[in-house]
Formats: C-alpha cells, structure tokens, sequence
C-alpha cells in the first residue's frame, strides 16, 4: 500500500463523533502544502479549523486591549448573531508577559478555513472595532482595512500551528451542535406534550 | 461620477451583438505591438458611445495579460505594482482556482496557458454575416503590423431561438447582473442594491468606502477593470444522459434540470416555483429576482443548498455580498445539439468574462470557495453541480421530504478549456500604452 501523505487512516474518518480523535501535526502546520488565496490552508482536524496567534504588544497597550474585551462583550450582548459569520466555537484572549514584554494571544477555533474568508472577518473585525486590539499589535499593518493581503501576511506571519489537536467528539461543526441540541429540546418538548 | 469617455464599454452596456470573434495575439516586439494598439484605438467602444442614443459601429473590445503589458513596453517598476495574481496569471493559480484534473491548464488549448498570450480582442458583430466582414478587416489590418500574431481565435454566435438568451444545456442566462451605481440603471426586484463603482472599476469608491489600489502611472490604470477569462464546454451529450438517467418523464427530468441549476430551464426560480415550472415568471424580469433564500428556503427544499445560482450567488445567506459582486459577459460558441441527437464529439459551450476590481477578492473567492469549495454551507463532499470541477468522486444532494435524495458520483458536464487574467484598460490607458517610448522598452 503507498504511504500516506496525511494522518493516520482511523483519524480520517471524518463522520464518526463517537470516537474521540487526536492528530499530531508537522512542524508546518500541514501535511501537503495546499495554496489558498493568501497562504497555505490548514488541516481540518478533530478540534476544526482554528488559528493560534501570539504577537508583542506595543508598550502601554495592555489596558486598551483589555478594555477591548468588554466591547466585545457587549456588542454580542446587543446582537448576538454579530460574528455569526465567522462559524465560531470559541474564542480565546490572553495577555501574558515574557521579561518586561506583553504578548498578546488570540486563539479561534472555527468551523470555516480563515484563508477562504479573510475579507469576510476583515470585514467583521472593522464592523465592530475588532481592529483597534490588532493596532495595538507590534507589526500589524496600517493599511490593513484596504489591503487584506497585508492582513493575512501578518496572520500568517504571527500563527502559531498546533502539533497536536484533540477532539472528544471530533470533527464536528457548531451547526450539527446546535442542531442536536435543538433536536434534543424538541424531542423534549414532544415527551412533555405526550404526558 | 464614471468617467464614461474613458472606460471601455465592454462592462459598462452590451452592444447589440449576436455574434463575436476573440483573437487571442503575441506581440513579436514592443513595437509591433503598439502599432496594432494605436491603429485599433479609434474602434474601440467607449461607454459613453455604446450607452448613447446613436450607437456607433465602434464594437471593439481590447485587454492585455500582465505579459502583454510588459511585451508592449511598461517598465518592471510599473509592472511591479500590479497585483500578485494579476501577475501570475491564471493559469498558475489552478490549485486555487480548482482548476485541477482534466479542467487543468496543462489542457488547455488555444496558448492560452502560455506566456506568449498578451492581448485578447474583442469584435463583437450584428450578425455572423457581418464577424466575417470584421474578421476580415482585421486580417488585413495585421498585415500592416508584422509582429503581432493570432495565438487561436474562437467564433461565437447565440443560440436560436433567439428570443431568450440561454446556452447550450438550454437554460436561460443574464437573468441575474450586478447593477453599477451611477449607471441610471434600477436594479430589479430582489437583487440588492446598485453596487459602487469601485468593485468594478479602478479609481472609485468601493462598498467599503476605499478607493482599490491603481496600479502606476495611473493614466495606465484608473477606469479599468480586471478580466477574469473561461473557456468552458459543455457536455451537452453528457448532461442530457443524466437528466434521462435521473428521470423517467420529461417532467421529471425538467425537475432534475432545474435542482442542479436553482431555476428551471424558463429561468423561473425553485425558490419561487418549487414544483411546476412557470415559463411566464422566468420572463418576468420584475418577479425572476425577487427571492432570497434564507428566509423562504432554509433548508433547500426548493432550491438545493449546493445548486449552481445558490452558490454562485448566495443571496442572504452569505456575508458581505456587495464585495462578492462581479460583472459576467460573453457568450456561446459551437453548434447548438439538436434535442434528438446523440452526443457528436464537436466542442461547444461558452466563453466567458468576469469583470471586477480585484481578482482574488472577487473572481478567485468564487472559484475557491463557492465553485469549488466541497465544504461549501457545510455540504461536505459537493462542488458546483455545473461548473465546479467534477470527476465523479462528489456528490448532489437535493433535499426532499421526508427523506433527502443523494445523486453519487457527479459526472463532470463541463470542462475548462482555457483561461487568462486580462487588464481592461480605460481609453487613456490605451492611449498611454500606444505611446510608450521606445527608452522604457529596452532600458540598458
């Protein structure tokens, strides 16, 4: 049988959520270098798309970029379908030092590849101010909001890839989530219905 | 405001043409090339002509791959400036495009895939009778510029009847176009807004309220547009097969004709006529547009998620649908296939143009994602039923009650013959390129 260029055959098996799945990732960030519009695509793996971004923030910055935190709130708070879009699981920020430096990590975890829709977040992030933490950022370009391939190059440049990714109930999209769910309390309500 | 003296009418208004011939030309030497520029400026269509009460015969249509600019004497300062896939060119952006397997530019015919193709232009013509007459005077004109050279040429005509526009699988086409701000044109019902300029031509406004960046000098590219080029055939044999396989009636294989489309062959929307075809609608160009899909048809049970006019305009339900818009021209070529007779081998099927401001934003998303995007609205293994690239590994899912039906195995029914990145330049822009000194050409 010829070697595979990608991860173990088990792992593969996109559909079965039942069994939960790791997969070890190279150095890259990839198995194959496949071309997107901007950069590579990155695997879809059994915890989805996702990126992982740490860069230095400029001195001073951490308290503005805290206080991004609360806009962000807020804005789902008044509209919660506002980054609908993006096919979001989770969002993770952190602020951490090393020495006297602040770094700042973004971390996504989504069910769409960040390449295919670059100008669809860039578009997100203008909307609702996503940009001012980003300006914060050591390197981030100033003419980001008209040239998104300077957006993406910085991404690509601050992305740290996983080399290892889990998932408990691997490959599935917050979609099938919300519509199990969904199912799970009409079922729910049928029983009660039935009494 | 456009500058409609100055931008070439190609994306601005169609001529009354029923029939056209692209020549695709190599310019020998920078000279040779100018000349044929200079001595075909005056025939080309500008906006403002075509748009006016007195249509002149002024059809012509000309655009340069980044190689012809550079074959025609622009600086590599200038050149530089271009955008990264504009400088590619298409053919080295298959994997992104999803021109991959028999779609793939080791295919092509035509040079297209060459890096000797430097410009295409356009005769469009009343009539077959009167192309002959245009092809004719061209031949002649390139007499008088030794250096320039055809690469290949193609031939198209609409196909009879030719009170509806459609194409070669008979479906009718032009029923959903991007209207321009600015252009005293009101959209139809349903399509959205007039879109800004600027997605479409360079040195405007654009629906972000930023102005594209203009490759320099900006006399070379302020009023021009990008051009993305396919040539596609169509299988209409193939295509005809399945609808049999797929359905025992003529109904039933309208049915199917329609699910892979989104609207039936009329142009009448799934959407709006889920069940019946309704020819009446398809011609009503108030009513043909008025629908969207995340409303009135969420789940697909009219028109399928992965249809063709659902992916390559997703209406609702889609992000940023004012940036994703983009301006279609072209046409058919090839015999039309008589409805009784079997497949015959001879290649046809339409040779199109996408006009936008930016080709990786606009064409390229369409082609990576929509197209070609097997994950595209979480299908998970469909590519477009038409015209995404097929090899009978992806599947069609069409949602039905109570249980959803799942066509295996989609045969390809068309196939990519060809295709370039073309800069339309605006009429200052030609002339710029018709003068350009002999010092930029061979700097020492």
């Amino acid at each position: 049988m010829a070697p595979k260029a990608g991860p173990s055959d088990e792992v593969t098996k996109e559909n079965d959520w039942t069994k939960p799945a790791a997969m070890a990732i190279p150095k890259e960030g990839y198995f194959k270098l496949e071309r997107g519009r901007y950069g590579p695509l990155y695997p879809r793996t059994p915890a989805c798309h996702g990126f992982t971004l740490i860069a230095k923030i400029k001195p001073g910055r951490e308290e503005a970029i805290r206080a991004h935190g609360k806009t962000i709130e807020k804005a789902v708070a008044d509209m919660p379908d506002a980054l609908a879009s993006l096919k979001l699981h989770y969002l993770r920020w952190v602020l951490f030092d090393i020495g006297k430096e602040t770094y700042f990590m973004y971390q996504g975890i989504f069910d769409t590849d960040f390449d295919r829709y670059t100008e669809d977040a860039v578009a997100l992030f203008t909307k609702y101010g996503i940009n001012t933490v980003f300006e914060n950022l050591e390197g981030f370009p100033e003419d980001w909001k008209t040239n998104p391939p300077s957006f993406s190059k910085f991404v690509a440049e601050h992305q740290c890839p996983s080399f290892l990714e889990y998932g408990e109930y691997p490959y599935v999209t917050a979609d099938e989530i919300k519509k199990a769910l969904k199912l799970k309390a009409a079922f729910s309500d049928m029983l009660d219905l039935m009494q | 405001m456009l500058k409609f003296e100055d931008i070439q009418h190609f994306l601005i208004a169609r001529p009354p043409a029923l029939a056209a011939r692209y020549e695709f030309l190599t310019f020998l030497r920078p000279v040779a090339g100018r000349t044929w520029l200079s001595g075909i400026l005056e025939k080309v269509g500008t906006a403002k002509a075509v748009g006016s009460s007195q249509p002149d015969s002024r059809w012509v249509t000309v655009a340069f791959t980044w190689n012809g600019l550079r074959a025609l004497g622009v600086g590599e300062a200038s050149l530089a400036t271009f955008p990264e896939e504009f400088r590619q060119g298409m053919a080295a952006r298959a994997e992104i495009l999803g021109t991959t397997g028999t779609n793939h530019p080791d295919h092509w015919v035509g040079g297209l895939a060459s890096s000797d193709l430097h410009a295409i232009v356009v005769l469009f013509a009343r009539d077959v009778a009167e192309r002959g007459r245009c092809r004719k005077e061209h031949e002649k004109f390139l007499l008088d510029c030794p250096g320039v050279e055809i690469l290949s040429a193609l031939d198209l005509e609409a196909i009879a009847p030719l009170h509806y526009v459609h194409e070669h699988f008979g479906y009718h086409d032009r029923l959903s176009q991007p209207v321009i701000e600015g252009c005293g044109v009101e959209p139809t019902p349903g399509s959205g807004p007039a879109i800004k300029p600027g997605e479409f031509f360079l040195g405007y406004l654009d629906e972000a309220g930023n102005q594209s960046p203009l490759p320099q000098p900006e006399i070379l590219s302020r009023n021009g547009s990008y051009l993305a080029y396919f040539r596609l055939q169509e299988h209409v044999g193939r295509f005809r097969d399945f609808l049999r396989e797929h359905g025992n009636t003529p109904e039933e294989q309208e049915l199917v004709a329609a699910k892979l489309m989104g609207r039936w062959r009329s142009g009448a929307p799934l959407v709006l006529a889920p069940a019946k075809d309704d020819p009446e609608l398809g011609r009503d160009m108030q009513r043909n547009n008025d629908f969207n899909y995340g409303k009135m048809d969420p789940y697909g049970y009219a028109c399928p998620l992965g249809a063709h006019v659902r992916r390559m305009n997703p209406r609702d339900t889609a992000e940023n649908m004012q940036r994703r818009k983009m301006i279609r021209r072209g046409g058919t070529y090839g015999p039309h296939l008589p409805e009784d007779a079997p497949e015959d081998g001879v290649e046809r099927g339409i040779a199109a143009f996408i006009g936008c401001a930016s080709l990786v934003r606009q064409f390229e998303f369409a082609m990576n994602v929509w197209v070609n995007d097997p994950s595209f609205h979480e299908l998970g293994n469909e590519r477009d039923p038409i015209f995404g690239t097929q090899d009978g590994s992806f599947d069609m899912t069409i949602p039905k009650r109570p249980i959803r039906k799942k066509i295996s195995g989609l045969p390809a029914f068309t196939t990519v013959r060809g295709g370039a990145y073309f800069f339309l330049p605006g009429i200052k822009g030609l002339r710029y390129l018709a003068s350009l000194p002999d010092a930029e050409i061979e700097p020492s």
